[in-house]
């Protein structure tokens, strides 16, 4: 399936969830915010989600700023 | 105790710093113990997902510092609502310091779209900190939508150049009813003495330590100045003359024949 990740097309099998990707990615849960389809997935709400083609991610985390 | 109080929580330090620009994570928690603050911010990227970067939150303590997530990069009010709401998402305390800069050369906050992001944030219930032009009507606006402080700016972003809005900003802590945080463009801890000097609450600076050759020492040095101003405006500063007023006896001058 196609997922568009932080701007950038990506090509991932089925099926996926969301914790899954973000293993795959090696990025830490809990430091990093996802919206998916422009809806802010809180922790408790993210766990179960599966992923479909064509689903739009943003992942975002902190970084040094001002 | 002599303490900064925001929306009914209490600080010792009233100096706040920003975590962005330094040479490494370890100048950065250098510059911020040295300076003694207790409120860092903090900005929202995307993830470089081809290459993760260490997580800045792993070399900070959150039982010391409270994070204050910006909406740095936000162009409108919608932006900077969605980047609020999605540090609030990311687990922190629904502070944030407000920022909408759509002009990129000079950086400069957007005041109606400030206004309007602060309205809506206030409602959902976040402690709205808005970085704002130092404009005195628009700090009482903000301030009557509900804003836990004003964040006057001296100078552009990153400039260094100091308290360039001086008059007016002095005319804002006349006038407020919150605390008057003075950001960006402080570069000197002289800079950051006078604002204190004035009435400040408090002051916001980043690129002054991040971009010095020791920011830890510099941090200190913030330290000091904002401390020393916070005396001296206790303390009260002495009138200004226009001519001298000697500070010794006018009497008694050897040169006196009796």
């Amino acid at each position: 399936m196609d997922l568009c990740i932080n701007g950038q097309q990506k090509q991932y099998s089925e099926p996926l969830s969301i914790v899954q990707l973000l293993e795959q990615l090696e990025l830490t849960p809990e430091r990093v915010v996802v919206e998916l389809n422009r809806e802010i997935l809180t922790a408790e709400k993210r766990a179960d989600i599966q992923l479909h083609n064509g689903d739009t991610l943003e992942l975002i985390q902190f970084v040094g700023g001002g | 105790m002599d303490q900064l109080i925001i929306a009914g929580r209490s600080f010792n330090s009233r100096l706040m710093v920003g975590t962005g620009k330094f040479s490494s994570n370890q100048a950065m928690v250098a510059a911020m113990e040295r300076s003694g603050c207790e409120i860092v911010t903090v900005a929202l990227r995307r993830v470089d997902i081809d290459n993760p970067a260490d997580s800045l939150l792993s070399h900070i303590d959150r039982d010391r510092y409270l994070l204050l997530p910006n909406t740095s990069g936000a162009r409108d009010a919608e932006e900077a609502v969605r980047l609020a709401r999605l540090a609030r998402a990311a687990g922190c305390e629904p502070w944030v310091k407000l920022e909408v800069t759509p002009d990129p050369y000079y950086l400069l906050p957007d005041p109606i779209e400030t206004l309007k992001a602060a309205e809506i944030l206030v409602k959902e219930g976040f402690i709205v900190l808005p970085y704002m032009p130092a404009d005195p009507v628009l700090a009482k606006h903000l301030e009557e939508v509900g804003c836990a402080t004003v964040m006057p700016l001296g100078a552009p972003i990153g400039t260094n150049k100091g308290l360039r809005t001086r008059d007016h900003i002095a005319i804002i802590i006349e006038q407020a009813q919150v605390p008057v945080v003075v950001d960006a463009g402080l570069g000197a801890p002289s800079h950051a003495a006078e604002a204190m000097e004035m009435g400040a609450d408090a002051v916001l600076v980043n690129t002054a330590l991040a971009d010095t050759p020791d920011p830890a020492a510099m941090g200190r040095a913030f330290r000091k100045g904002v401390e020393a101003g916070r005396e001296a405006y206790l303390a009260g500063l002495g009138p200004q003359r226009q001519k001298a007023e000697a500070s010794s006896p006018l009497t008694g001058f050897l040169r006196d024949n009796g």
